[in-house]
């Protein structure tokens, strides 16, 4: 290593050798979100889920089966080699199906997040930069009015109110969404706004556009990842929940929801309900996890 | 001869962070008499606040480790001493001030219930004290730190006062009971210039009231002058000299000591000096000998070789050079 | 600012905030699905009868109009005809809510109880197998919603492992005691009926552990490092300096700072703990007003969405003004009107 002769100026080696840099900074990062062993198995899991979900057709024993299929002959049989988490009570191998469930599930979870983050992140930004404004009043009393909702309350009268489909779901939970990522950024940039980088870069003239999006915003985007890491979780479960009730998607097509609703219908056949649920709780658990690692690795300071 | 209270001897301890250890401190030996004035001077960063804190064991556990050597208190060894000895000594013997007194005081309680709280723990021992004599012996410290108002005082939150008040609480917590050695560290460094001022004079009028032992931790060779009656002199976590005040300031010997007190501004007048060229070294891979060396004007082959050890050069003057041991 | 001013504006934007939930909710229920008075009434229902329904429910007025008279319903407790009990929506409410209230507070004393107990014992002995085990199993237990607890239980207490009953809130055949909170469990008590107390209390215990579960973990996993974080802040380390005793630390100086960020999460999860019991109650049968919701809402019963959604948004929002005034007390900073601003 350096020999301590020398001054101890990483710039002039970062501008040397700038690749090396970007490993040094990926094996900090990544030794800061390995921790705690346990962001690495959620990691794993994570992406299990999502590989798996993206190559359903190709890697599922039974990719038929998430579609209109009947088999009485195989009905309700519990778990086993053929079938890893057994047969539902028409026939359908349940292994397979909680696969197919997660493509939905995630395309739910990107859809709803993608439509809520942004929303909620800029909504935040324009009222945490326009502290005080009447612009800053309307905004807030607004996201206070929809985080005094309860979600799966308002998810639920939204879905139920439209046709019960997939899309309708999505929409339903996106407008509840939203409100927390803009009281989140909002309490961000009302702080960094008075910070003094922030000022001087007023003062050079810097436009509004800029500071809003090339100051502030990169300094309040580390919570907002591990929420959206996290909420990838519990849009899943409230996805869940509204298919147990019978809105989202509708049968045949596989859904986590519905499917833990008819084992409770057919509670003879346990694994019926049991792998559903698993499958949602191990969801959960693994979106915690990783997003505990980023949490520890994009908002720790160490040495 | 007086008796020695506390005694470090060889002192190690490495703290550890990504990519290894940081090895903060490096053979440290530090000895405080009874009764004497003891001060510990060094740039921020040598290693000035985890000598400090590793005496009455406050060290955060987990990333700290004493790899090397003693802390001798009246004889005995603290970092050998079970939980109830080391409660004993931090009740009764030793007390410290912080840099920070805003950081020092929990922010949910009042002042009356935290300095209460130390009046008790530290005469639990004895006896059970209760409430009005625990609230006399408050209001009696808060007045000795000419706190005005001291009944008022203890209802009061700490975000309620002004940082000369905190720190005067501290100070006041620390000489609630009696005892025999108070650690200061940098105290008033967090204040403007005139309530520093006033903290230091509250210190020493105390400390000489009550004849207890201090070790006054600073960076400024000003207060250490002033205020100690030996001086220690610390550079990246090594002692490099040692002297009673007067003849430290008029004989400096090892080349660190020389570099910081030519550093000061003279009112007589010469101008700021160079300073001291170079930066202090990687504790993650210090230097194999001298850790002062990379910077030495003066060097020979043995200095990049082995770490010089303390060196009696006349009573009570130590240096860590090879070239002073000629 | 002080306590009574700030008081005062919480208060005056929960108010805000009701109205503006109702404004919301009026939207969703009138402007979106069609005509409300033919889906009241149904498909087969003769048009001069759905005529004289529109008229009643003020649908050709103008919006604002409707939202008027609805309103002023509202406030004086009258939410219109359920489409799905036939009977007053106000009436099938007041019935209903006693009955989730005594969930969710069985709920809320073990989810606070035990998250305490979880963090406390996890911080204290952090890094052994206490802690390991409090932490792995809160891992776990956070990723549990309560309908998954609430079906799990549901299928191995109803039908492996009967020793707790699953459904309802009182085996049949033991009187009700007569009604004076509506809470089951305490009005037996109040009348000294130890049969129906036990019966009551036995019943409640599966649909409150499935209730508590996730937010009980959630919260003891803050409490740890809310403690954890504290153990670590430099007052601590001075006032062990001092001298004072590990057992007053810990019990007095590490827990009331770490408790303090700790009950705004509790009072959040307390309020949450109303919607996440919609379908706990459905899958136990239990008969409160988030059973009554779903049933409403799957039967597009506008009114009953209506009311149930105000009332559950308005209980939310008194809930979370009732933590922030605990928090206020507990945080002298906040109650005296610190400058936070350092």
């Amino acid at each position: 290593m350096r020999n301590s002769n020398q001054p101890n100026n990483s710039i002039a080696i970062s501008l040397v050798r700038p690749k090396s840099i970007f490993w040094h900074n990926l094996g900090k990062n990544w030794y800061k979100f390995s921790r705690n062993p346990l962001s690495i198995i959620g990691l794993v899991i994570v992406l299990v889920i999502i590989i798996s979900a993206i190559f359903a057709p190709w890697i599922t024993p039974y990719p038929e089966h998430a579609g209109p299929f009947v088999d009485f002959k195989s009905a309700g049989q519990p778990p086993s080699l053929q079938h890893l988490c057994g047969t539902d009570n028409i026939g359908r191998d349940i292994f397979s199906r909680i696969i197919f469930a997660f493509r939905d599930a995630l395309i739910m979870a990107v859809v709803v997040l993608a439509l809520a983050v942004p929303l909620g992140v800029l909504l935040g930004l324009i009222a945490g930069q326009l502290q005080n404004t009447w612009i800053d009043i309307v905004i807030m009393r607004i996201t206070d009015v929809f985080l005094g909702i309860p979600s799966l309350i308002l998810a639920l009268a939204i879905a139920v109110v439209l046709k019960p489909t997939l899309m309708n779901a999505m929409i339903a939970i996106s407008v509840t969404w939203w409100a927390w990522y803009t009281r989140l950024v909002y309490g961000m940039a009302s702080s960094i706004r008075n910070e003094y980088f922030v000022i001087a870069a007023d003062l050079i003239g810097a436009s509004k556009f800029h500071i809003l999006f090339r100051e502030i915003l990169p300094n309040c985007l580390s919570p907002v990842f591990t929420k959206i890491a996290l909420d990838v979780g519990w849009v899943i479960l409230i996805g869940a929940a509204l298919g147990f009730l019978g809105l989202g998607a509708q049968p045949p097509t596989p859904a986590l929801g519905q499917m833990v609703s008819d084992g409770a219908n057919n509670i003879t056949f346990w694994w019926m309900t049991v792998f559903p649920a698993l499958a949602i709780v191990l969801a959960i658990m693994s979106f915690n996890l990783m997003s505990d690692g980023l949490r520890d690795m994009l908002e720790t300071r160490m040495e | 001869m007086e008796n020695i209270l506390l005694d470090i001897k060889d002192l190690h301890i490495c703290y550890r962070v990504y990519g290894g250890y940081l090895k903060i401190l490096n053979s440290v030996y530090l000895m405080v008499r009874e009764g004497e004035r003891v001060g510990l001077v060094g740039e921020s960063g040598c290693g000035k606040t985890t000598i400090m804190k590793s005496i009455p064991q406050i060290l955060p556990p987990g990333d700290f480790l004493i790899t090397k050597g003693e802390i001798y208190y009246k004889g005995k060894d603290i970092l050998k001493m079970n939980f109830s000895e080391i409660q004993r000594l931090r009740s009764r013997e030793i007390a410290m001030t912080f840099q920070d007194p805003t950081a020092a005081l929990n922010p949910v309680f009042t002042i009356g219930t935290q300095i209460g709280d130390v009046i008790k723990c530290s005469t639990a021992l004895e006896e059970n004290v209760h409430q009005e004599k625990i609230k006399t012996l408050s209001i009696k410290a808060l007045k000795e730190v000419y706190l005005p108002d001291p009944e008022r005082m203890l209802v009061n939150y700490p975000f309620q006062l002004s940082g000369g008040m905190k720190q005067r609480v501290c100070i006041a917590m620390s000489i609630s009971s009696p005892r025999n050695l108070i650690i200061a560290d940098e105290p008033g460094t967090s204040l403007d210039v005139t309530i520093q001022d006033q903290i230091m004079r509250l210190l020493n009028e105390i400390v000489k009231k009550k004849k207890t032992s201090l070790l006054l931790i600073t960076h400024s060779l000003g207060v250490a002058k002033e205020m100690t009656d030996r001086i220690y002199v610390m550079y990246a976590g090594t002692i490099v000299e040692t002297a009673p005040s007067n003849i430290l300031f008029n004989n400096p010997v090892h080349p660190y000591t020389k570099g910081l007190l030519a550093s000061v501004p003279k009112l007589s007048g010469g101008g700021i000096s160079r300073g001291i060229p170079g930066r202090i070294p990687d504790y993650l891979n210090p230097p194999q000998g001298c850790r002062f060396q990379p910077r030495c004007e003066q060097e020979s082959p043995i200095c990049s070789e082995k770490p010089p050890q303390l060196f009696e050069i006349e009573k009570d003057h130590l240096v860590a050079c090879y070239l002073t041991q000629r | 600012m002080k306590l009574s001013s700030f008081l005062l504006k919480r208060l005056l934007h929960s108010i805000f905030v009701i109205f503006g939930l109702s404004i919301v909710i009026f939207i969703i229920a009138r402007v979106v699905p069609g005509d409300p008075a033919r889906l009241a009434l149904g498909p087969r229902a003769p048009e001069e009868v759905v005529q004289r329904l529109r008229q009643e429910m003020y649908l050709d007025k103008p919006l604002p109009e409707q939202y008027f008279y609805w309103i002023k319903g509202v406030l004086s407790g009258d939410f219109g005809r359920s489409s799905f009990t036939k009977r007053a929506v106000s009436e099938d409410i007041k019935e209903s809510f006693s009955a989730t209230m005594e969930l969710v507070i069985f709920a809320g004393i073990l989810m606070v109880i035990f998250a305490v107990l979880l963090g406390i014992l996890a911080a204290r002995y952090k890094d052994t197998w206490v802690d390991n085990l409090i932490r792995t199993l809160s891992y776990f237990g956070v990723a549990i919603p309560a309908f998954v607890a609430a079906i799990i239980f549901m299928l191995l207490f109803g039908c492996y492992w009967p020793i707790l009953p699953v459904l309802g809130r009182l085996s049949p055949g033991i009187s009700l005691p007569t009604k004076i909170t509506g809470l089951l469990t305490l009005d037996s008590l109040i009348e000294g009926n130890f049969v129906a107390f036990w019966d009551a209390f036995k019943h409640l215990i599966l649909p409150s552990v499935a209730l508590s579960l996730g937010p009980l973990f959630q919260e003891a996993r803050i409490a740890r490092s809310s403690m954890v974080e504290n153990m670590r802040k430099e007052f601590l380390f001075a006032e062990r300096g001092y001298g004072i005793s590990e057992r007053v630390i810990m019990f007095k100086y590490l827990l009331k700072p770490s408790l303090i960020p700790m009950v705004s999460v509790m009072g959040l999860d307390l309020a949450a703990l109303f919607s996440a019991a919609f379908l706990v109650e459905m899958i136990f049968n239990w008969p409160g007003i988030s059973r009554y919701g779903t049933n409403v809402m799957l039967h597009k019963d506008l009114n009953g969405i209506s009311a149930v959604t105000i009332v559950l948004g308005a209980v939310f929002v008194v809930v979370n003004v009732i933590v922030d005034i605990i928090v206020a007390f507990l945080d002298p900073r906040i109650r005296l009107g610190a400058n936070r601003g350092i």
